[in-house]
């Protein structure tokens, strides 16, 4: 392609070409975007950006949902083509009109969803798309750069494991060595901690600082201000597809100044009001669960009040999973009883637990709670949809339906087109406040919610915490499922850690410290 | 250089021009195949118009062909949107054809007969797409390849009954014997075949338009085929939506075969439907899986078999151009529809 940029006169297969960053003059930045701006229809996603890494330099890319950070570096990455602007690579404008371009750029990017090949091994996804020696692999190159990589910046994984044996973190890791395997310059990570433990995350920003000392550039985004203040060492803020603000010492400058840039305005931590929990709405009782998937459940216990908010804590895979499914109706359990409201639970079904009185918010909003190819109106009425409210004898009421929708949306403030829009065009957190009040409207006694702000905006999130909170008032218990420690110690009445299927034990949150939940997710400390 | 770009939104008018570019598409590519023949491409397809829709018995004999198309199009479409991949419609419509010929032989007033005849074709072909239903539900058995095999069962089960135990005595020919006189459907129009099945064909569709549309069945339908999980999440039992689902979707493959018993061939034979069931997947495509769309899309492949007919005794081209028709206009629409999710868009030159 005539159009691919130049990369000097290296003849070396491309996983070699990842160590030559040094010889970069350090007048020049790495990478320098220049007035980007991209549109889609009438919206302007990014308009007239100006962006640039040094090498050795981890900038902190922030700003709201639908800011443009994700366009901004699709932009860079060559999916898509800038209505204008100019990229620089060492000073050199480029044309990047793919991720092969980019790649040969030495732009690498972990994106939020990974791209790996499952069935294939830790080696085998590494060397996809190198071109080997007369058309044989080559597998023996292959295995000593990994080596090398594992060696230089700490990241090592057992070349010969199949994708799908590893953790998320794992693959992450993974998705890292890939970009660096190809010589990856700038490594771009898009909310890169937005799956993993609090315990991971603290390798994986160890691995990106050594990335950086040896001269790499990094382009991190996140919403979580306190990452961003405790890794970057310059921070750009995006609001509506503009620089709206410029942050040069990340770690002098407060999370509220961070956020009031990516806002517009001031954010206000929400309060927690008094409120004396009344009889228990919700009780598990010894439930066990049989071992199909991830961790299963042996022997839990557990009580929610009226009016409180039990947070459960826990290194992901734990059996946070099933003790969701089993809550929301998922998955019924092998063993143990379950009451909600003083009712007996016996089928487990969902349709029998929401009768009950039970609200339910997935973990995974695109795929278990929406249905993100129909109109937003069904995925809001989906989980009621035989109920007198929008149905009768078999026919639909679609007025009423509409009505409902048409309702909610404008009740939190969901910004879309309108209820018949397709669910999957809104963003992360209109989608969640979608589910919020789909379940919050129909006034549930419990409400069982996992992970409920990843991914989501400081806005977007406390209009959630907001909701708890003011459910929790109203006399609602309410079980979070969470791996943010911080968002748990600010919402829950008392918080529960659990470990390898088991509840580890239950602190009130007065007495609970990040530390000390910390100590027990790792079964260090046992607390009944 | 061109690439493709994701879609964030489908404009509506697209469920409209996508059947019709996709038509113009494959009319444009099938007229090289004319050319090849030595005809004029603008002769040959005039004969196919005229002699399909150009007259009103033209256009009674189309509709007469339409018919079976239009439900084993609704059957396809609405399996389809539970993402059931009924192959089978081809069997099923068997499946009614044999059962519907069995109740109208026996002696009974008309419309007795021909309610029981409907019931028992719908009867048989709701049981026939059960079987592939079941083993995905209860054992995960892939149903695209279960119901395409089913029909080679189904055919030569019926090949060896109308060979075998079921043969008409009274001709010896390898065909069943008929059905009563009185079983035969009405005809509406004195001088042309249009039957009574016709009408119900055109009338399936609105209704099934409305079972998807507006009842709880069809939003659970259309929830499952879009997402199992949060179908299961949102309290919907996925199984036995798809168990009703090929209920319904074999029923109506199986009014197909009971339409071509009582208004056209009375009796069974081995060549009773020219693919009647594959042509459903090919309309439901055309129609995008809407039931209101597969009447149109089911008349155009009845024009162009009707047509072809009458093209091949006046120009010469081989009959079998409709068959090449068909499955163009499918693989256009295949294609088509990827531009519900991309859009084209030119980069600069680069290559």
């Amino acid at each position: 392609m005539a159009g691919r940029p130049e990369r000097g006169v290296q003849r070396s297969p491309p996983w070699l070409a990842g160590s030559q960053i040094q010889g970069a003059p350090l007048s020049a930045p790495l990478i320098e975007m220049r007035g980007i701006t991209k549109s889609f229809g009438a919206v302007k996603a990014n308009e007239a950006v100006d962006l640039s890494v040094a090498p050795g330099e981890i900038l902190g890319l922030l700003g709201e949902n639908g800011a443009g950070k994700t366009t901004l570096m699709n932009v860079l990455f060559g999916a898509y083509a800038p209505d204008a602007g100019e990229i620089l690579v060492e000073g050199r404008a480029v044309a990047i009109h793919n991720s092969a371009d980019a790649l040969a750029a030495g732009i690498g990017m972990v994106h939020q969803h990974f791209h790996l090949a499952p069935r294939l091994t830790v080696l085998e996804n590494l060397l996809i798309g190198i071109p080997g020696k007369s058309g044989r692999i080559d597998r023996a190159g292959g295995l000593a750069r990994l080596k090398e990589i594992g060696r230089q910046h700490g990241l090592n994984l057992d070349p010969n494991l199949p994708v799908s044996a590893l953790s998320v973190g794992e693959q992450q890791r993974l998705e890292i060595i890939k970009a660096l395997f190809r010589g990856a310059k700038l490594l771009i990570l898009d909310e890169p901690t937005a799956v993993l433990a609090p315990s991971e995350v603290d390798g994986l920003f160890a691995a990106l600082r050594s990335m950086a000392a040896q001269g790499l550039g990094i382009i991190f985004i996140s919403h979580k201000l306190n990452e961003v203040r405790a890794l970057t060492h310059r921070c750009v803020v995006l609001r509506h597809g503009k620089i709206a603000g410029r942050v040069d010492h990340p770690a002098s400058t407060t999370s509220a100044e961070m956020a009031k840039l990516m806002c517009g305005h001031e954010i206000v931590p929400p309060v927690k009001q008094a409120s004396t929990p009344g009889a228990s709405v919700l009780t598990l009782d010894g439930i066990s669960t049989a071992s199909h998937a991830g961790t299963p459940l042996r022997e839990i216990s557990l009580f929610v009040r009226a009016g409180e908010i039990l947070g459960i804590a826990g290194v992901s895979g734990n059996g946070q999973r099933a003790l969701a499914d089993v809550i929301s109706g998922m998955l019924a359990p092998k063993a143990g009883a379950m009451t909600i409201a003083g009712k007996a639970v016996a089928q487990f079904s969902p349709r029998e637990l929401q009768a009950l009185g039970l609200g339910r918010i997935p973990e995974d909003r695109m795929t278990t709670g929406l249905v993100t190819n129909l109109p937003l109106a069904d995925s809001m009425v989906l989980p009621r949809i035989g109920t007198e409210a929008f149905s009768r004898r078999g026919l639909l009421n679609p007025t009423a339906i509409r009505a409902f929708a048409e309702a909610q949306i404008k009740a939190y403030d969901i910004r879309c087109p309108g209820p018949m829009v397709r669910a999957g065009a809104l963003s992360g957190g209109n989608l969640q406040k979608a589910l919020l009040a789909r379940e919050l409207a129909f006034d549930p006694k419990v409400l069982i919610v996992s992970q409920p702000t990843r991914g989501l905006d400081i806005g977007a999130a406390r209009f959630i915490h907001e909701k708890f909170l003011a459910m929790r008032v109203k006399g609602c218990g309410i079980i979070v499922i969470g791996e943010d420690l911080e968002e748990l110690l600010m919402l829950s009445d008392r918080i529960a850690v659990m470990y390898e299927g088991r509840i580890a034990g239950t602190l009130p949150s007065a007495h609970a410290t990040v530390a000390r939940l910390g100590l027990m997710m790792t079964g260090a400390e046992g607390h009944a | 250089m061109f690439r493709l770009e994701a879609r964030t939104s489908t404009p509506a008018w697209f469920n409209l021009a996508l059947p019709l570019v996709a038509i113009a598409t494959t009319l444009i590519l099938c007229s090289g195949l004319i050319a090849v023949t030595g005809a004029g491409v603008i002769e040959a397809y005039g004969v196919m118009l005229s002699a399909s829709l150009g007259d009103s018995y033209a256009i009674t004999e189309t509709l007469v062909r339409a018919a079976p198309m239009i439900f084993t199009g609704l059957a396809v479409a609405i399996a389809f949107r539970a993402k059931f991949w009924n192959i089978g419609a081809e069997g099923q419509l068997l499946a009614g054809a044999v059962a519907s010929c069995f109740v109208g032989a026996i002696p009974m007033p008309g419309y007795l007969a021909m309610l029981l005849m409907a019931l028992a074709g719908a009867a048989a072909g709701a049981l026939v797409a059960l079987v592939p239903a079941t083993l995905r539900v209860k054992f995960k058995v892939d149903d695209v390849v279960s119901s395409l095999l089913l029909n080679s069962v189904i055919y030569y089960a019926l090949m060896a009954l109308i060979e075998g135990p079921w043969k008409d005595t009274f001709s010896g020919y390898p065909i069943s014997p008929p059905i009563e006189d009185s079983a035969n459907f009405p005809v509406l129009i004195e001088g042309t075949r249009l039957h009574l099945g016709v009408v119900v064909a055109l009338i399936a569709a609105p209704l099934c338009w409305f079972l998807i549309a507006r009842t709880t069945l069809g939003f659970r339908i259309r929830v499952t085929g879009e997402n199992p999980e949060a179908a299961r999440y949102g309290g919907i039992n996925v199984q036995r939506v798809l168990l009703s689902t090929a209920l319904l979707s074999g029923a109506l493959a199986g009014l197909a075969g009971v339409g071509e018993v009582g208004g056209v061939h009375f009796q069974v034979m081995s060549d009773i439907s020219p693919g009647y069931g594959y042509s459903g997947i090919v309309v439901a495509m055309l129609a995008r899986l809407n039931p209101l769309g597969v009447m149109p899309a089911a008349i155009f492949l009845a024009a162009v078999m009707t047509g072809a007919e009458a093209m091949s005794r006046a120009t010469g081209v081989p009959a079998f151009l409709s068959d090449v028709i068909q499955g163009t206009a499918l693989l256009a629409m295949l294609v088509a529809l990827l531009f519900t999710a991309y859009r084209i868009r030119r980069v600069g030159a680069s290559s």
